[in-house]
């Protein structure tokens, strides 16, 4: 037992002793945003997650170019097919780089399962940079270079990274258009939250009193009603004629009117822990307006949480999304976002034929893991100081 | 304690009237009243409702009258009657479909709470004491995984791995025998025989993180001098560690009990839409779907109420168990 906390003490400060000697001069005169960086490059998760979730957002503004398909496309020869398996040599064991073999589609006598097996003596190499199906990046551009693809007409051969749904779409260029959606429904709803909650919160925690109470007691509120079965009421208000982009705001409206309440709370706590300190005291003194002192003083020194707390709610909303999404609720088809497509993966018989129907999950699961651990990461960070 | 109480109760008074408040006005979303539908649903069936059962029907529901009128005619109902209003896709009293899902619902999420509680607290006292053990990184993975995989993806996954390996349909409540039977002991036992499978799963979230902060407060708790204080005098470590350090690390667990209780019925609605329940979950989908909108808001009125009267029980448990929150002001 007492032998196990003194293996925890030296553990913690080991690598806190490598990094002062490291720059044990500099440690005195580093700003604090270098101390930051000290603090949160140690967290190896965090930085994983950094890398992780860069790429993903790439893949998310870049989407047109890296799938290789339109995600609306469809193939009707290749209907459920499985993810396509890459060769680097082919039957005789020759290097032939990497390539795909064509598919041929039988059907099983007995059940009339679609049963796909690989055409060998088709061979279509892999490119990088190919030219493809024509698209405009961002609705704007036209361009019809893809990432990746194997340089064939679609009624010839395909490429489905992630194998096909049921009506012969390629899975993969899906997950990349819904990451789009996915991704930055999470940013916008916590923005949205983000404004309520510095509001309310900044009022609650700077003036105090009555107002103070009233804004805790609806926090608390909001916090012991169920949100699932809430959201799903408010976003089954939304008009079904609405157009995509319009239904996609609605939802971050929803989510955001319940989400905001642990924003608030740690602004709130934040401020009422500054508002005794002597800078806050000494701005006072020499006569600075209220708002100067807020903004000028108050907000710089808690940003840095305001920042972890976010990047720990976007989880939250982008599951959320998912959720009500998955359940016919959220964004319906023609939107794609990773919940509309988790929807095929509903019927238990679906799953069962084409389990890789479930493999958006992948990515949920991915990007929620990342975000957790960047904003743990950013949360240690935020307070230099503190051991 | 019966001052405490009273204000406890009195507190919740207005927690409720929102509430009832919040429900309304989802019943009043959709476009169109109630009635309009009703009669529109009627005549595609061919059906005429006449005159006088319409009449008595919008004076029931203070149709055409103002809002504030209609609300408190419906919310005087269901504190007066217990007339919740009518489904207009079932053709029945909202009351007499929502009763045994809702108590289903409580059922498996009070089931819950009692697997996490069990499951959690042995467990977390045990890395805690056991720092750097095998069980203390089990944990710790198995905690990542249920804050990074949402519930409803578990039960999706569980749900294929039963029929792909196994070839068992694991979805549904009861076995098709049972589906339609009335309530008996041997529909309650195969009941059980198949409702691990879901409050296993809600468990999962919870359980992983009550153990990393249980082993957290735990582990600032036994370094403090009044443990070591303890064990010079020669106490047995099983007391020295179940008497005091735990109580105080398990407080924090018992004041958010409330948020609990909401989290749970969120997720139990989700994987019951998955696995196919008859818990409230998948029928206030469907109620939303069709808009069939007083059995919906309903829902939403009877899950939150059901929400804020398992807070106050909470609370007044944890003032019965610790004086300084029934003391405090």
């Amino acid at each position: 037992m007492s032998t196990g906390t003194i293996e925890r003490e030296n553990e913690a400060s080991l690598p806190d002793s490598g990094e002062l000697l490291e720059g044990s001069e500099q440690i005195y005169v580093a700003p604090q945003w270098k101390l930051m960086y000290w603090k949160f490059r140690k967290h190896r998760m965090a930085m994983v997650s950094l890398v992780v979730l860069t790429i993903f957002y790439l893949i998310a503004a870049f989407c047109e170019f890296v799938a290789p398909y339109n995600p609306e496309a469809f193939f009707t020869r290749y209907t459920l097919a499985p993810p396509t398996r890459i060769h680097l040599f082919d039957e005789s064991g020759t290097f032939r780089g990497p390539f795909v073999y064509g598919l041929k589609q039988e059907r099983d006598p007995e059940t009339l399962r679609p049963i796909f097996t690989e055409d060998t003596s088709l061979i279509y190499p892999i490119g990088l940079f190919v030219r493809g199906t024509p698209y405009k990046l961002w609705g704007v551009f036209e361009a019809d270079l893809h990432l990746f693809g194997i340089g064939a007409s679609q009624d010839q051969a395909g490429i489905f990274l992630l194998g096909a749904d049921r009506l012969g779409r390629d899975l993969f260029s899906r997950v990349v258009y819904g990451a789009r959606i996915s991704l930055s429904i999470g940013l916008v709803g916590v923005f949205l939250s983000l404004v309520i909650g510095v509001v309310l919160g900044g009022i609650s925690g700077y003036y105090g009193g009555v107002v103070d109470n009233i804004i805790q007691r609806v926090i608390e509120f909001i916090r012991s009603i169920p949100a699932i079965p809430l959201w799903m009421a408010l976003s089954a208000a939304l008009p079904p004629n609405w157009p995509v982009v319009r239904v996609y705001f609605g939802i971050t409206v929803i989510l955001s009117l319940i989400g905001w309440t642990g924003l608030a709370r740690v602004v709130r706590g934040r401020f009422l822990a500054l508002r005794e300190e002597d800078f806050v005291l000494a701005a006072r003194l020499v006569g600075s307006s209220e708002i100067r002192i807020i903004l000028l003083h108050m907000v710089p020194s808690f940003l840095s949480y305001i920042i972890a707390t976010l990047t720990l709610a976007v989880p939250g909303m982008i599951l959320a999304e998912t959720s009500l999404s998955f359940l016919g609720l959220g964004l319906r088809p023609p939107a794609i976002s990773w919940g509309v497509l988790l929807q095929e993966a509903q019927n238990l018989r679906s799953v069962a034929l084409a389990p890789w129907v479930m493999l958006p999950a992948v990515a949920v699961v991915t990007s929620i893991l990342c975000f957790n651990f960047l904003g743990d990461g950013l949360r240690d960070a935020a307070d230099p100081y503190a051991r | 304690m019966a001052k405490y109480i009273l204000r406890r109760v009195l507190w919740m008074i207005p927690t409720l009237f929102v509430i009832s408040i919040i429900s309304f006005v989802i019943i009043q979303l959709p476009p169109g009243d109630y009635l309009s539908s009703y009669v529109a649903q009627l005549r595609e069936q061919g059906d005429q409702l006449d005159a006088a059962a319409l009449e008595s029907l919008r004076e029931q529901y203070g149709l055409g009258q103002p809002i504030y009128v209609q609300y408190w005619k419906w919310v005087s109902g269901i504190v007066l009657r217990g007339d919740f209003g009518r489904s207009f896709e079932w053709q029945q009293p909202v009351s007499s479909l929502i009763w045994e899902r809702l108590g289903l619902t409580v059922f498996i999420s009070l089931l819950t709470i009692l697997v996490t509680w069990a499951i959690a607290i042995p467990v977390g006292v045990y890395v805690a004491t056991h720092q750097y053990s095998f069980l203390d990184y089990l944990m710790s993975f198995i905690s990542f995984v249920g804050l990074g995989t949402p519930s409803f993806l578990i039960a999706l996954v569980f749900l294929w791995v039963m029929l792909a390996v196994f070839g068992i349909n694991a979805s549904g409540m009861f076995s098709s025998e049972y589906i339609s039977a009335p309530w008996s002991w041997a529909k309650f036992q195969n009941m059980m025989s198949r409702i691990w499978l879901p409050v296993l799963i809600l468990s999962l979230d919870n359980t992983a993180s009550i153990i990393r902060t249980l082993r957290a407060n735990l582990l600032d708790e036994l370094n403090k001098p009044y443990v070591e204080t303890a064990r010079a005098k020669g106490v047995s470590e099983t007391k020295l560690t179940w008497k005091y350090p735990v109580r105080v690390a398990l407080n924090p667990f018992f004041s958010t009990i409330g948020w609990t209780l909401a989290l749970l019925i969120s997720g139990e609605t989700l994987v019951a839409v998955v696995l196919n329940y008859q818990t409230s979950g998948p029928l206030l989908l469907r109620s939303l779907q069709s808009q069939d909108m007083y059995l919906a808001g309903s829902f939403i009125l009877m899950l939150s109420t059901l929400t804020v009267v398992g807070t106050l029980i909470s609370d007044i448990l944890l003032a019965w168990a610790d004086p300084r929150i029934r003391l405090e002001d």
